[in-house]
C-alpha cells in the first residue's frame, strides 16, 4: 500500500509534490502542534494572571495581551527571529564566547506560541467569566485550594465556552505558520516557492498548497466539533 | 516588512562597533535563494544547483574554506546576514546604493548584459549607421529604454511598450526588426521559447554601470571587510584560471560576467 502510494506519487508535479513539498507540509503540522502546546500554556497564565488580585501580575498579563495582539505577526516574527539572535549575538560576544546558533524550528515555535499565547489568554478569560461564580465559591466553601479549584471547576467548566475562541485561534494559527518561510524554516510554503520557482510554476504550486492547507483546516474542523460534543454533555441545545 | 528592516537595521548598528572577531575563515556559511532558475533553484529532490550555486561552491574552494550553504527566502536574506546566520549571501543580488548602507558586497561577478535580438539571419550591424531606420522594441522606462535612446536615439526608430511580453509579441508579428533586452530574461522568456524559435541575439553585449547599474555581487556584514577581500580574491582567481567560463559555458552560450 505504502510503496503503491510512493509510486503514484512520484511523478506528480514534476515529482516534487512527494517527498518535496509533503515533508514542507509534515514539518508545518509539527510546528503548528507545537505552538499550540506553547500558546496553550501561555494562554491559561495569562488568563489566570489577568483575573487574579495580584497587581503586577496583572500588568505584566495586560502589556503582554496589548502588545502582541497589536502588533502584525510578520513584524514579531523578525524581531523574536533576528532581534533575538541578535541580541544573544551580544551577550555571547561579550562574553566571549563562539556563534550561538538559535535554530530556526525553536524560534519559530516560540514566536508562534508567544503571538497565540496572547490570543489564547482573552478567549480563556472570557470563558472564565462565562463559568458560574456559585460553582467556583461552592468549590472553595469545600475547602479546596485555589489550584484544586481550578483544575476540578473552572477548567473543565470553561472549555465549553473557550472552544469556539480556541477553534478560531487554532485555524489562524496553522495558516500563520506559513510566515516561517521568512526566517528560512522549510514548510511547505518556502518549499513551495522554491519548487514554482524552479519550475516557473509558481501559481500551481501555491494552488497546491492551498489545497494542503485546506486539508490540514477540515480535519481539525472534524477534530473541532467532536470536543465541542465531549464538552456540551448535559447542555441542552438551544 | 520595511518597517522590521530598519529597526533590525537599527539593532545592527548597536551591535557593531565595540566587537571584533577574530575568523580565520576556514568555515563560510552562505546564503542562498533557490527560486531564480537559471542561476539557483533546487531539484525535485530538494538539492540545490544553478550558477549562483556553483559558483558559491568554485569560491569557497579557491578560499580555501569549508561552505555550507543556507536556503533562506529572499525577504529574510539581508536581516538572516546582520544575524550572523551566514557569512555571505550568494544569491544574483544586484548592488545598489540603498543595500550598501547594510551590507557590504563585493566586487560584481556577474552582469547580465543587454543585448540585441534579431530575426534570424537579418544580418543587421549594430552601429549607429546600422541602425538607421530600423524598428528596436524595448520595455518603457527600464535601462534598456534608457541606453537605446541615448546612444542608438539619433538613428533607430524606438518602439516603447508596457511589457516586455508585449515586445515579444510584436516581434514575433513581425512589426520590429530588433529586440534590446536583458540577455538572460530574452533567452529564458523569448529566444529559447518555441514563439523566439526564428529569433537570434546579435551584437555585443552592454553593461555599461551608467546605465545598467554594477552587476551583481556578494553581500557580507560591513564589519568583515576580510572577507570581502577574500572573495574579491576568488573572483579574479576562478576568472583568470578557467573555472568560471567552465561554470558559465554550462548555463549561457555568452560571458555572463560583463566587460
Amino acid at each position: 500500500m505504502h510503496e503503491f502510494l510512493v509510486e503514484s506519487l512520484s511523478g506528480v508535479l514534476g515529482g516534487y509534490l512527494y517527498p518535496f513539498i509533503l515533508e514542507g507540509m509534515l514539518l508545518t503540522i509539527e510546528l503548528a502542534i507545537l505552538s499550540l502546546f506553547f500558546a496553550l500554556v501561555l494562554g491559561l497564565l495569562g488568563a489566570v494572571a489577568k483575573l487574579s488580585n495580584n497587581r503586577s501580575a496583572k500588568f505584566v498579563a495586560g502589556l503582554y495581551t496589548t502588545l502582541i495582539r497589536g502588533v502584525p505577526d510578520i513584524v514579531l516574527m523578525f524581531i523574536i527571529f533576528f532581534g533575538g539572535q541578535l541580541a544573544v549575538n551580544i551577550i555571547g560576544d561579550s562574553l566571549g564566547l563562539d556563534y550561538i546558533e538559535i535554530s530556526e524550528f525553536t524560534a519559530g515555535v516560540v514566536t508562534i506560541g508567544f503571538i497565540f499565547g496572547a490570543y489564547m489568554a482573552e478567549t480563556f478569560r472570557g470563558a472564565i467569566l462565562a463559568v458560574p461564580r456559585g460553582e467556583i465559591e461552592a468549590g472553595y466553601a469545600y475547602g479546596m485550594t485555589p489550584i484544586q479549584v481550578f483544575i476540578r471547576i473552572t477548567f473543565p467548566a470553561c472549555v465549553r465556552h473557550a472552544l469556539p475562541g480556541f477553534g478560531n485561534n487554532w485555524l489562524v494559527l496553522a495558516k500563520t505558520t506559513a510566515l516561517v518561510s521568512v526566517i528560512g524554516l522549510e514548510d511547505m510554503v518556502f518549499r513551495a516557492t522554491q519548487a514554482g520557482g524552479s519550475l516557473r510554476q509558481p501559481f500551481t504550486f501555491y494552488l497546491v498548497v492551498a489545497g494542503l492547507y485546506l486539508v490540514i483546516t477540515a480535519v481539525s474542523d472534524v477534530g473541532l466539533r467532536w470536543l465541542d460534543k465531549r464538552y456540551s454533555v448535559g447542555v441542552r441545545r438551544a | 516588512m520595511k518597517k522590521a528592516i530598519s529597526i533590525l537595521t537599527l539593532l545592527t548598528a548597536l551591535t557593531f562597533g565595540p566587537f571584533v572577531s577574530a575568523d580565520d575563515w576556514d568555515k563560510v556559511r552562505i546564503g542562498v535563494e533557490g527560486a531564480y532558475p537559471p542561476f539557483s533553484s533546487v531539484t525535485a529532490s530538494g538539492e540545490l544547483q544553478g550558477f549562483d550555486i556553483e559558483i558559491a561552491r568554485a569560491l569557497c574552494d579557491e578560499i580555501g574554506a569549508e561552505c555550507t550553504l543556507v536556503q533562506q527566502d529572499w525577504d529574510g536574506i539581508i536581516p538572516a546576514l546582520l544575524a550572523r546566520k551566514y557569512d555571505a549571501i550568494i544569491a544574483s543580488m544586484s548592488i545598489t546604493e540603498e543595500r550598501k548602507k547594510k551590507v557590504a558586497f563585493t566586487n560584481k561577478y556577474y552582469s547580465t548584459p543587454a543585448k540585441f535580438a534579431q530575426a534570424k539571419g537579418a544580418g543587421i550591424e549594430i552601429s549607429a549607421e546600422g541602425l538607421k531606420g530600423k524598428t528596436v522594441g524595448v520595455q518603457r522606462a527600464t535601462t534598456h529604454d534608457n541606453f537605446v535612446t541615448n546612444t542608438f536615439g539619433d538613428t533607430v526608430d524606438i518602439r516603447r511598450y508596457g511589457s516586455q511580453d508585449e515586445a515579444y509579441l510584436d516581434a514575433v508579428a513581425g512589426r520590429l526588426d530588433l529586440l534590446l533586452a536583458d540577455s538572460v530574461a530574452m533567452a529564458d522568456g523569448f529566444l529559447n521559447t518555441p514563439d523566439g524559435a526564428g529569433w537570434e541575439f546579435v551584437g555585443p553585449g552592454y553593461s555599461d554601470p551608467e546605465f545598467f547599474g554594477e552587476g551583481a555581487g556578494i553581500a557580507i556584514r560591513k564589519k568583515n571587510q576580510d572577507l570581502v577581500d577574500k572573495f574579491n580574491a576568488a573572483i579574479d582567481a576562478i576568472r583568470a584560471n578557467g573555472k568560471y567560463q567552465e561554470i558559465n559555458d554550462k548555463y549561457f552560450d555568452f560571458d555572463v560576467y560583463g566587460e
